[in-house]
């Protein structure tokens, strides 16, 4: 592939991930990230192994994605919000058995069928939870259409690595906006994968992919070791990045296309003579906490800058212990904020109100 | 001393847990023998339902997964889509099948996946205690229909292999009992068959094994058997209902 290229965020996903390996997407149409399937289906038969299915429902979807990754397989599916809420039930499944998947989230507005505008009101979906039980996801936050691709081979790599789920929470307009990417420094890791259900050639015990212990005192113990993986995942793969920080007083968070509206306004600050800076956290799970906690010694007050109600200020409050008070600059629904409306909010922090 | 009867090689020595007189036993032998049979345990994966049968997984000696409630064909889907040389079974109830995973079964189905599908009916949820099944007879009493299954409130049974074989899509689709010699003698066959189009690339092969649930009926095993020769193979009747290279043999 040419040096750089224009696309759109959604294809740029889908040729980052048969970059990095992945030659199997189980998928069902939903708008705003339709590009990704279409682009999967034309390329995925062309490659060797390759196999694009368009199933019944979200539901069978990420159930078939269970059933490849199952086998070992670098395997993806992608979907918009109402899609991902279907495909919960499978990603608690996924998770409880260890194994590795990558599933993207080209989030719209919500809740119920919503609309189709961009919004990011799948934060708590995504780094909560969303389907039953104790289990966390790695879920990364493309900014560009660049880390759109970036992220992706990221997100395989780790899923494969830690056994875990990656996910893609984007929007639809960083899946829809178009920006000159490279695909030069896509480096692909490889893990052995002993567990993998690939048949035992009647050379070693039976693989069991599994997620039901029906001893609580064995069910509390793969949980506890489930967690110790992801206190280590906690402690080595959080991602951020900071702009204007180091002087900053007020500090702006934000992430994926609010982070670059925000941008903006902390640009439009400084030349006013306001000292505001940006975190933007690019893992959401893991939370980069320990950059909050320590901007909560230096600014005096932090703006969140969201395309919800109020989603990821919590997890700032959280993690930098209420030190500082915290303002919401938000719009919903598939609206988004104007680097105006962000400047006021800063300015408004300034002044000590909201 | 000559050994003379022993477990199929395909079956694991962990005890199984299911009720005296659970038809289970018999319907997991009849699978395990048909992968010895046929020689492919060692590329065999199988996939466990939601229900009775859940921990199904201890008892294969081949690769195993434990899928969702009803999304067993769909995972086999996963698994057959990226390992087209193994040979992928599930092993489902009437709940999981034919209720929760109706969508997952006939498309899996329609789109002629080539796995095995073995597909116990005993019209009732076992694990659960005891309730109305999407295969429950009319006026059959359950926990969840204690005056009897009313068709006018809660419809009608379902006949999984009469719907299936209306469509393009699969293979073979065939109905068999456990309820006898003669029948037991029967399904072995049918699922032997099941596996041999799997391996011959042919497609989606499913066998319906009318099972009885003592328990659950509130039968003796004894009882249940002769139930299920009285009620439920009349309202489920045997027999191929679909096979679509005989079909095409006898056309020639």
């Amino acid at each position: 592939m040419a040096e750089r290229v224009l696309m759109k965020g959604n294809e740029a996903i889908a040729e980052a991930a048969i970059q990095a390996g992945c030659r199997h997407y189980f998928g069902y149409p939903i708008t705003p990230q339709t590009e990704i399937a279409a682009y999967m289906a034309k390329r995925l038969p062309k490659i060797e192994g390759g196999v694009f299915l368009q199933a019944e429902s979200e539901i069978a979807s990420i159930n078939m994605v269970y059933g490849a990754a199952a086998t070992g397989a670098r395997v993806m599916t992608s979907s918009s919000s109402p899609g991902i809420s279907l495909k919960s039930e499978g990603l608690s499944y996924i998770a409880a058995s260890d194994v590795p998947a990558f599933v993207v989230n080209v989030q719209r507005g919500g809740p119920g069928l919503g609309g189709i505008q961009p919004s990011q009101s799948d934060y708590f979906q995504a780094t909560k939870g969303g389907g039953h039980g104790d289990y966390r996801m790695i879920v990364l936050a493309p900014a560009t259409v660049q880390e759109m691709a970036s992220l992706t081979v990221r997100g395989f790599n780790l899923a494969d690595k830690y056994r875990m789920i990656s996910m893609i929470l984007a929007d639809g307009t960083i899946g829809q906006m178009m920006e000159p990417i490279s695909f030069q420094d896509i480096q692909v890791e490889t893990y052995e994968k002993p567990w993998a259900l690939t048949g035992t050639g009647m050379e070693r015990p039976h693989n069991i992919v599994n997620s039901l212990y029906l001893k609580p005192d064995e069910l509390e113990r793969k949980n506890f070791e489930r967690y110790e993986k992801y206190a280590a995942v906690e402690a080595a793969e959080a991602m951020w990045e900071t702009y204007q920080m180091d002087d900053a007083e007020i500090g702006v968070v934000a992430f994926g296309i609010a982070a670059r509206v925000a941008k903006n306004a902390v640009a439009a600050a400084r030349s006013e003579g306001i000292k505001a800076g940006l975190i933007r956290p690019i893992t959401l799970w893991p939370f980069p906490k320990e950059v909050l906690r320590q901007a909560a010694d230096q600014v005096k007050a932090f703006v969140s800058v969201e395309l919800n109600m109020g989603q990821m200020i919590d997890d700032v409050r959280l993690c930098t212990g209420c030190k500082r008070p915290v303002s919401l600059c938000n719009r919903t629904g598939g609206m988004i904020p104007s680097p105006d409306q962000v400047l006021a909010s800063i300015r408004a922090a300034v002044k000590g109100g909201n | 001393m000559a050994i003379v009867f022993q477990k199929p090689h395909a079956l694991t020595d962990a005890p199984l847990h299911y009720c005296p007189g659970c038809p289970h036993g018999i319907i997991h032998r009849l699978v395990a023998e048909a992968i010895d049979a046929l020689g492919i345990e060692g590329r065999t994966i199988g996939i466990a339902p939601v229900g009775c049968a859940v921990m199904a997984y201890d008892y294969f000696s081949c690769d195993m997964m434990e899928a969702a409630h009803g999304r067993a064909p769909a995972t086999a889907t996963g698994i057959k889509r990226c390992r087209p040389d193994n040979i992928v079974f599930t092993y489902q109830g009437d709940g999981d099948l034919a209720s929760i995973g109706m969508a997952e079964t006939v498309h899996a189905a329609a789109r002629n996946e080539n796995i095995t599908v073995i597909f116990v009916n005993n019209a009732i949820y076992g694990m659960t205690g005891g309730q109305m099944a999407p295969t429950s007879l009319p006026g059959q009493v359950t926990q969840t229909s204690p005056y009897g299954r009313d068709v006018t409130h809660c419809g009608w049974p379902i006949r999984i292999c009469e719907l299936l074989a209306t469509l393009e899509g699969p293979e073979y689709v065939a109905r068999v009992a456990v309820n006898n010699v003669k029948n037991v003698k029967a399904a072995g066959k049918a699922i032997q068959k099941a596996f041999q189009n799997q391996i011959d690339k042919k497609g989606f092969s499913l066998v319906e094994v009318i099972s009885a649930c003592p328990t659950n009926w509130g039968m003796t095993p004894q009882k249940a058997l002769e139930w299920v020769e009285s009620d439920m193979i009349p309202y489920y009747p045997l027999g191929v209902y679909k096979d679509r290279t005989a079909a095409k043999e006898a056309a020639e």
